[in-house]
């Protein structure tokens, strides 16, 4: 039974880890869909957020404020500063490049992207920034089903719970409000939408500030798990295959994709790493990507990709 | 006025499929290559400026000339074919650490009989790094018989990292130096030893002129209409009757095997001690920024995009010296990244089709010059 359990152990973990790439592969695919923007900014806009929540916390504490209103403050704070940034993105980048070719405007992102991280670090520093949101210890369970029991971090939970919360709140935001189907309408069609009367520039700014603030929730879990630092930035990285896997438009399929690349990587690295060399977290995600590529050039969830001459 | 070719008579087929049909061009590429053939080894032996010492070589041309030919690579494969690709630094890696293996000879013991390879001479190690790239290159090309766009861009980063952690873990690659970091053999070119920067530099201006000129040539032939055609709409070239599966996988071997030559130069010529991380994603980008920003589709704008992208970080590190502001040096590389940014977006947003564009507009301005149409 150990073997099983130490296999249950890994599975959760890495079940856990996939929720946090969910996270940041959503941001991607709410962009995507919107816009038809290929937003490689997103791991920048992670560590932007990050870094504007753990800096102003930090402030707000040191001049004595109570650790709640901190927070909320905190919160705030990092939230303006993400709906800065989306305004001015959408402004002086995106709004100037509207009807260019895919390739130019995933570019542009990458141009963004530069800026972001520049502009973060130059603003708010470029240490490792400890941010204790959650407990950091872990919980033993099924301690009587298996020897050791199974290991399971409670930041993990918190992501887990977190993001579940989140994509509730994105779907009530879709279905429920106004603004959310107007968004719907957008990613259906654009000139369609323009025609109706939907202000394109608007549900862009909305678009790209939802996107930063699901990159602000990244940032808390993320930050508490590794602390907030440059690297949070290869996150976005990490989320493209989840991306392809899920399919470039689907909310589910980036939720699911995330699952399958936690766990995979996990499962691969602990169960075939032994034998091929250490690591093979690195690239074991691409290669899965690949691999459902070959079988479904849409990801699992994507639109069925129909062409015409 | 300045710029017409009015009176340039084609009086046969040759001259009608000439490379280059217009005089004017004639006279500038010739005056280019003379330029860089003999002026500046001649400024150079002279000492003059602005090749006074050794940082314009080693710093400026040399890395500028070997990155050219590797955007000019990937132009063959993103600018001609259409098939987006990431995985421009994996390709390199590939050329370096083959070319390298060749260098220093190759011994695989297997069961029955034992692989020995004696070190190569060095030319031949480029070539061949260039060809193991290819291989690659096919291999990692087969996907795009089913994907493109951005999923391909996605799906060629699984060479990237793929290769990133093979180089580091796989110990037969670096002939199990303890660092992981390893050094080019000495350069010998069939006797010639190439130790000065003047001598490395015409030795890439060689190999960078005889792949542009061959790419430039391709790409106006049957093969390269065949990608230019697959790139603007596939199934219609299918209908067509050009078969995709060649035409994609000729674009993926062509545009690797230059890039894995410009790869083993780079590693061989420029470094001359590396280690994998030379050879990361950043990498990847930069080459793919080259070719962006100097315009897809144009064997000039790969050379117009190197020039930029690798230019304007080193003016503008030098800016605040220049105008006497004290920051610090971290400050002035966030700095740089920032402008870098915003410059790349800003090209973008004047000009989505690049250098290249920007160059043939000018040129139709200098044809109706000095009347405005």
């Amino acid at each position: 039974m150990v073997a099983f359990g130490q296999f249950l152990e890994v599975l959760i973990s890495g079940l856990l880890a996939g929720v946090l790439y969910s996270l940041v592969a959503l941001g991607f695919v709410l962009i995507f869909k919107a816009s038809g923007v290929f937003n490689f900014a997103q791991g920048s806009m992670v560590l932007l957020a990050g870094l504007a929540l753990v800096r102003s916390l930090d402030w707000l504490v040191a001049k004595g404020f109570p650790v709640w209103s901190a927070i909320v403050i905190g919160l705030l704070f990092a939230g303006v500063i993400m709906a800065i940034t989306a305004f001015l993105v959408e402004r002086y980048v995106l709004g100037p490049l509207v009807n260019q070719d895919g390739l130019i405007l995933f570019m542009s992102t990458i141009g963004v992207t530069f800026m972001i991280e520049g502009g973060a670090q130059m603003l708010f520093g470029s240490d490792v920034y400890p941010l204790r949101l959650f407990p950091d210890d872990a919980w033993f369970l099924f301690d009587k089903t298996f020897e050791g029991g199974i290991l399971v971090s409670k930041i993990d939970v918190w992501g887990g719970v977190i993001a579940a919360v989140l994509v509730a709140g994105l779907a009530l935001f879709f279905q429920r409000t106004k603004t959310g189907r107007a968004l719907r309408a957008v990613a259906d069609d654009h000139a369609a939408a323009q025609s109706v009367g939907i202000p394109l520039g608007w549900i862009w700014f909305v678009v790209w500030l939802v996107a930063g603030l699901v990159a602000l929730v990244a940032a808390t879990v993320w930050g508490t798990k590794l602390g907030v630092q440059f690297s949070i930035t290869f996150l976005a990285l990490k989320a493209l295959p989840v991306l392809i896997i899920g399919g470039f438009t689907s909310v589910p399929g980036a939720i699911v994709g995330g699952l399958i690349v936690g766990a995979g990587e996990k499962l691969a690295e602990a169960y075939l790493g032994p034998f091929i060399g250490g690591g093979i977290e690195y690239w074991f995600a691409y290669v899965l990507a690949l691999i459902v590529l070959m079988a479904r050039p849409q990801g699992l969830f994507g639109e069925r990709i129909i062409e015409r001459i | 006025m300045l710029y017409r070719e009015t009176g340039q008579f084609k009086t046969s087929y040759s001259a009608d499929m000439a490379i280059f049909p217009i005089r004017q061009d004639r006279i500038a590429l010739w005056g280019l290559l003379i330029l860089a053939f003999v002026g500046v080894p001649l400024l150079d032996a002279f000492q003059v400026w602005p090749l006074r010492g050794e940082y314009l070589l080693r710093a400026i041309l040399i890395p500028f000339l070997i990155l050219s030919l590797a955007a000019v690579g990937l132009n063959i494969l993103t600018g001609y074919c259409g098939q987006l690709s990431l995985g421009s630094g994996a390709f390199m890696a590939i050329g370096a650490y083959s070319a390298y293996k060749f260098g220093t000879g190759i011994h695989i013991p297997l069961e029955l009989f034992t692989i020995n390879i004696p070190p190569l001479p060095v030319f031949w190690c480029i070539l061949l790094g260039g060809l193991m790239a290819a291989f690659v290159g096919i291999l990692f090309g087969v996907p795009s018989l089913r994907i493109k766009g951005l999923y391909l861009a996605v799906a060629t980063l699984a060479a990237q990292f793929f290769f990133d952690w093979v180089f580091i873990r796989v110990k037969w690659f670096t002939n199990y130096t303890s660092s992981g970091s390893v050094v080019a053999p000495a350069l010998n070119f069939f006797g010639f030893y190439a130790n000065k920067p003047i001598e490395k530099y015409l030795l890439c201006l060689l190999f960078v002129t005889v792949f542009a000129l061959l790419a430039k040539n391709l790409v106006r032939g049957n093969i390269g209409r065949q990608w230019m055609a697959i790139r603007d709409m596939d199934i219609a070239a299918e209908l067509m009757g050009i078969r995709p599966l060649y035409a994609k996988l000729t674009a993926f071997a062509l545009s690797s095997f230059i890039i894995g030559v410009a790869g083993s130069l780079w590693a061989f010529i420029y470094l001359g001690a590396w280690e994998p991380l030379a050879f990361n994603i950043d990498r990847s980008f930069q080459i793919l920024f080259m070719v962006i920003i100097g315009g897809l589709g144009s064997i000039l704008g790969s050379f117009l995009g190197a020039a930029f992208i690798l230019v304007l970080p080193i003016l503008l590190d030098q800016v605040p010296h220049a105008i006497g502001i004290a920051i610090s040096v971290e400050t002035v590389s966030l700095l740089v990244f920032i402008v870098t940014g915003a410059l790349i977006c800003w090209l973008l947003i004047v000009e989505p089709h690049g250098f290249a564009r920007l160059w043939s507009t000018g040129k139709e301005k200098l044809r109706l010059w000095p009347y405005p149409y």
